[in-house]
């Protein structure tokens, strides 16, 4: 039997989705956004609900419902800093929301094989759509489900493993088990083998083997993928989840899931390609893990770091007229978004344009950063990308670095032997004072020395971020 | 240790190398200071001033020399002054050691030091101690005013009842030091002024100070005045002719002309002919500041003030600082303090004569009975300007060759694209049936959509579109909803636990996607 209500609610999903992703071209038009993608996504699941999911429709809602109100508890209660962990979390889910919809799928097609022609006929839901499909259609299905299954097994690993390092359960450093990427490379060539093999037989061991392989896949990927880049892996990880959408998509025969997943895994893809050029690395390189080669000896850093006291920091902050303020992750780790919050807040209240530039890379999310101002209540419209605000830094009087180090570091501009040679980074160097809060004299993530540290205008404020703008709030009334 | 300023000896020379306010300072570095009495009247400041500010007041020129460990002056000293010098004494002037073999012999026969004001290095850091640059800064403003005691009309234009003035036409030749602040002094005058200098990277300074840059139409790359320490240095025959024809074709309308060109050690060039003050207007005035070094300008008289047949007034004075004593004292005495700050680290009025320092050694010309000139050059950059590279101004066509090419690229690298997706599919649909076809379209069309979407999403929602695809791409729940009514225990246990799944992610996504954006706040 056909749905044509089905479909036709599924067209309108789909518009709606897209005009979902489109209304996030502006934070005004975004918070109309978020509704045209839960009104889709009901529309979606009631069509269905209604038409060919009818089946045991009550427990879908039952579950649906419980599922609904875990999320809205997880939605409500995570910190914003937190934020690419629930966003990883998530992808797993759907990774394994994939992997069990496709098993089901290889199920009810043994199923349907095996019945006879009246037992066919009597068939519904799934089972009908798949009882209709001649040989060729069988083995395209067979395909399909099999790439499903595989991407959504790297996925639900891969984003375990992507939560795990994000809420420091495991360790963030880039670890790879003894043979490195030949183990990848031979998971590969196992689940190629399996595809080859499922295609003649439809048997569940070599689907079964496959998933294995993927799952290991995924875990030893992420595994090889140190923190700072975890941007572009949550970010391919979005990806996958939905070119498995669309694979399963693919094998159901269903065109809401197809386009869903398509949408998914083309805004990961791009934002995964952002945060590439944003480092200047390439995709495989930051995938395969590990930074960059270097050509040759770096630079010798001169000079030396200077410190100063949070009163010497009220005061250059009292006579500048321009501020801009460069976060990074570690102003979410120590928390201090508040606190920059109030001080920008006093800053402001004093006449003074405070500002703040945003790395595309930093923090652990793309976007990571605005979120967390957010939240803090900063105005968006003094939240400004790289591009718009760094050919102001020579006419700005302070600049704070809070918590970020690649993302500033000049050797990326003045040395080309330099690991970072190449990224693109704030030029906070230009300002005519920078002031860089900073736990201690370590190296950030690249394990790279930073050259800013060391120049003549720059002035070390040791100490814990959020401890140290508490520390200027109270001499900046 | 004392340190001691005598009245000047040659005649007409108004300044003095120490002001009570400068001696107050000098004492702050531990400094007895000693004048001689009368040394700074001609300045304006009275013995009884020295005296308030504990300076001793000497009788004569004699005495002072001999109490004075150090001693501060202005003028090149005569020979009977070197006489005085005795080994040990430091003596701190203006020396000109490049034409007084003679002094240097003397001073370094006597084994005293000597420190040549006009050898201090142009370098940032004796800035402060540059004395040619602040008295040149003085010549250059009274130059201008001079000029204007000269010239019979306004500088500024005006319009009164009288009827209509036009202003005054001011071409300032050398925009160094002295040339600047002319062009400072003319342009808040009110006059039109003009300025010309062979180094053209100081076109900018000249503009800022609200004159127009005259500039040749001249092929040769301009010198760069950042290999000669900031200094203009020979020009070629070339460039020389073609700078004359600017200078002829402008000369009858400018009815001031101030001419500052000067090379270091060398004579100053001619750049002012015969048949350019004769085509001057009668009433214009021409004011030579290099006429101590033979003058810029053709019929300059050295000290004189003339006036040609066809009534131009050439004024070739050369004592403009001393024609205003009290600033030109005040800066120099200020010069010198900062210098012997530089000379005295400790602040115990100790000289401590170090060698080593850049900017000491270089103003020493005589050290310890040995000559010490001329000095090695400094180690330090004299101005670490690198040349501007210029954008080269594209000419339309270029510019339109340029833009069509780039279409021309972005065209052919777009069909590329297009045809081998298009082969791609149609290969596909070669093999595969229809009905998958139909969802492959779908797809394609799905991705070129999405492409086409998420580059317009903002950097600052890139946190909030990853939760909402998140929650979208939990789409896959259909899939779980159609296999959860199957007759199979299996499949419907697995598709209800799907459900679950994409249940927490549906909700949660869309919610903590609501939550951020709820947070963007504009200001």
């Amino acid at each position: 039997m056909e749905y044509g209500f089905t479909t036709a609610a599924y067209v309108v999903a789909a518009v709606l989705f897209i005009l979902s992703l489109g209304g996030l071209s502006g934070q005004e038009s975004a918070k109309r956004a978020v509704w045209y993608g839960i009104v889709g996504m009901a529309l979606a699941v009631a069509a269905t609900l209604i038409g060919p999911g009818k089946g045991l429709w009550p427990v879908s809602l039952i579950l649906i419902a419980l599922g609904g109100v875990i999320g809205l508890m997880l939605a409500q209660r995570v910190q914003m800093t937190q934020m690419p962990e629930l966003v990883a979390a998530m992808h797993s889910l759907v990774g394994l929301a994939a992997v069990f919809v496709g098993y089901n799928a290889h199920f009810e097609m043994i199923n349907v094989l095996g019945m006879d022609e009246t037992a066919r006929k009597a068939t519904e839901g799934f089972a009908a759509l798949l009882a209709k499909k001649d040989g060729v259609e069988l083995s395209i299905l067979k395909v399909e489900l099999f790439l499903g299954v595989f991407i959504g097994a790297v996925t639900f690993t891969g984003s375990v493993i992507a939560y795990g390092k994000l809420a420091g359960k495991v360790n963030s450093k880039a670890i790879k088990l003894p043979g490195g990427h030949v183990l990848n490379a031979l998971a590969a060539l196992i689940s190629v083998a399996c595809l080859v093999w499922y295609f003649q037989t439809g048997g569940i061991m070599p689907l079964a083997i496959m998933t294995a392989a993927a799952l290991f896949i995924g875990y030893h990927l992420i595994m090889g993928i140190g923190g700072a880049d975890m941007p572009v892996v949550v970010s391919m990880l979005n990806s996958y989840s939905g070119w498995a959408a669309a694979a399963i998509g693919f094998s159901l025969g269903n065109d809401l899931l197809i386009v869903v997943g398509a949408l998914v895994g083309s805004s990961g893809a791009i934002l995964s390609y952002i945060m590439c050029k944003a480092m200047n690395r390439s995709f495989v390189s930051v995938i395969l893990g590990g930074f960059g080669t270097t050509t040759g000896p770096a630079q010798e850093v001169e000079g030396e770091q200077i410190a100063i006291e949070a009163d010497g920091v009220a005061a250059a902050l009292d006579d500048a007229d321009s501020v801009i303020i460069v976060p990074g992750y570690g102003m979410a780790v120590a928390q201090a978004q508040q606190s920059v919050s109030e001080l920008t807040k006093r800053l402001r209240a004093k006449g003074k344009n405070v500002r703040f530039a945003i790395h595309p890379v930093a923090g652990r999310l793309p976007g990571h950063m605005n979120v967390l101002l957010a939240e803090a209540k900063v105005p968006y419209d003094i939240v400004l990308e790289m591009d718009e605000i760094n050919e102001d830094f020579p006419e700005t009087d302070v600049v704070i670095v809070i918590g970020s180090n690649d993302i500033v570091n000049p050797a990326a501009q003045d040395d080309p032997n330099s690991p970072i040679a190449g990224m693109p980074v704030l030029e906070v160097w230009k300002a005519k004072q920078v002031f860089v809060s900073k736990r201690g004299k370590g190296t950030g993530y690249s394990g790279i020395e930073n050259p800013l540290f060391f120049k003549e205008n720059t002035r070390m404020f040791y100490g814990d971020a959020k401890a140290s703008v508490d520390k200027l709030l109270t001499m900046i009334e | 240790m004392k340190i001691g300023a005598p009245k000047e000896v040659i005649a007409g020379e108004a300044r003095v190398a120490m002001t009570p306010d400068s001696a107050r300072q000098l004492q702050k570095l531990g400094y007895d200071c000693l004048i001689e009495s009368g040394a700074g009247l001609a300045a304006g400041f009275a013995d009884d001033l020295y005296r308030a500010a504990d300076v001793t007041v000497v009788e004569t020129a004699a005495d002072l020399w001999a109490q004075a460990d150090i001693i501060a002056k202005v003028r090149v000293p005569e020979p009977s002054e070197l006489g005085y010098l005795t080994s040990g004494k430091t003596l701190i002037s203006f020396f000109n050691p490049a034409g007084n073999e003679a002094g240097m012999e003397a001073a370094k026969a006597s084994g005293a030091n000597v420190i040549a004001m006009e050898m201090v290095p142009r370098i940032s850091r004796a800035q402060k101690m540059d004395a040619l640059s602040s008295m040149a800064n003085i010549a250059g403003y009274r130059a201008v005013i001079e000029a204007g005691n000269n010239f019979g009309r306004f500088f500024t234009g005006q319009v009164t009842a009288a009827g209509k003035v036009p202003p005054a036409k001011v071409l300032v030749v050398g925009a160094g030091v002295a040339g600047l602040a002319a062009i400072g002094t003319s342009t808040s005058l009110g006059a039109i002024t003009y300025a010309f200098d062979v180094r053209p990277e100081v076109a900018e300074q000249v503009e800022s100070m609200g004159a127009e840059f005259v500039f040749l139409d001249f092929e040769e790359e301009g010198q760069d005045g950042s290999a000669t320490g900031g200094y203009a240095s020979v020009q070629s025959e070339e460039f020389r002719n073609a700078q004359l024809a600017k200078f002829r074709e402008i000369a009858p309308d400018m009815d001031i002309v101030i001419t500052t060109a000067l090379i270091p050690n060398r004579p100053a060039p001619k750049l002012w002919l015969e048949d350019m003050v004769a085509m001057m207007k009668p009433g214009s005035v021409i004011v030579d500041l290099a006429a101590e070094r033979g003058g810029n300008v053709e019929g300059t008289v050295t000290d004189e003030k003339v006036v040609t047949e066809n009534g131009v007034t050439i004024i070739g004075y050369t004592d403009f600082p001393s024609r205003m004593a009290a600033q030109a004292s005040t800066l120099y005495a200020t010069n010198i303090r900062h210098m012997m700050t530089d000379l005295t680290p400790e602040k115990d009025g100790q000289v401590v004569h170090n060698m080593e320092d850049d900017v000491i050694r270089g103003a020493t010309v005589t050290h310890q009975g040995e000559i010490t000139f001329p000095p090695p050059p400094p180690k330090i950059q004299a101005i670490a300007a690198k040349p501007k590279e210029k954008v080269k101004e594209l000419t339309p066509e270029e510019k339109r060759a340029k833009e069509m090419a780039a279409f021309k690229a972005q065209t052919r690298s777009q069909v590329t694209l297009l045809a081998i997706g298009a082969a791609l599919i149609l290969g596909v649909g070669l093999v595969a049936p229809a009905s998958f076809m139909q969802h492959f379209i779908v797809f394609v069309l799905s991705v070129f959509v999405g492409f086409q979407v998420i580059w317009n999403v903002s950097h600052s929602l890139h946190t909030p579109l990853m939760a909402i695809t998140n929650a979208i791409s939990s789409i896959i729940i259909l899939g779980a909803l159609m296999q959860i009514g199957s007759s199979s225990v299996l499949v419907i246990v697995l598709a209800a636990a799907s459900v679950f799944m994409a249940g927490i992610n549906i909700v949660g996504g869309f919610m903590v996607t609501r939550r951020m954006l709820a947070m963007f706040q504009k200001s």
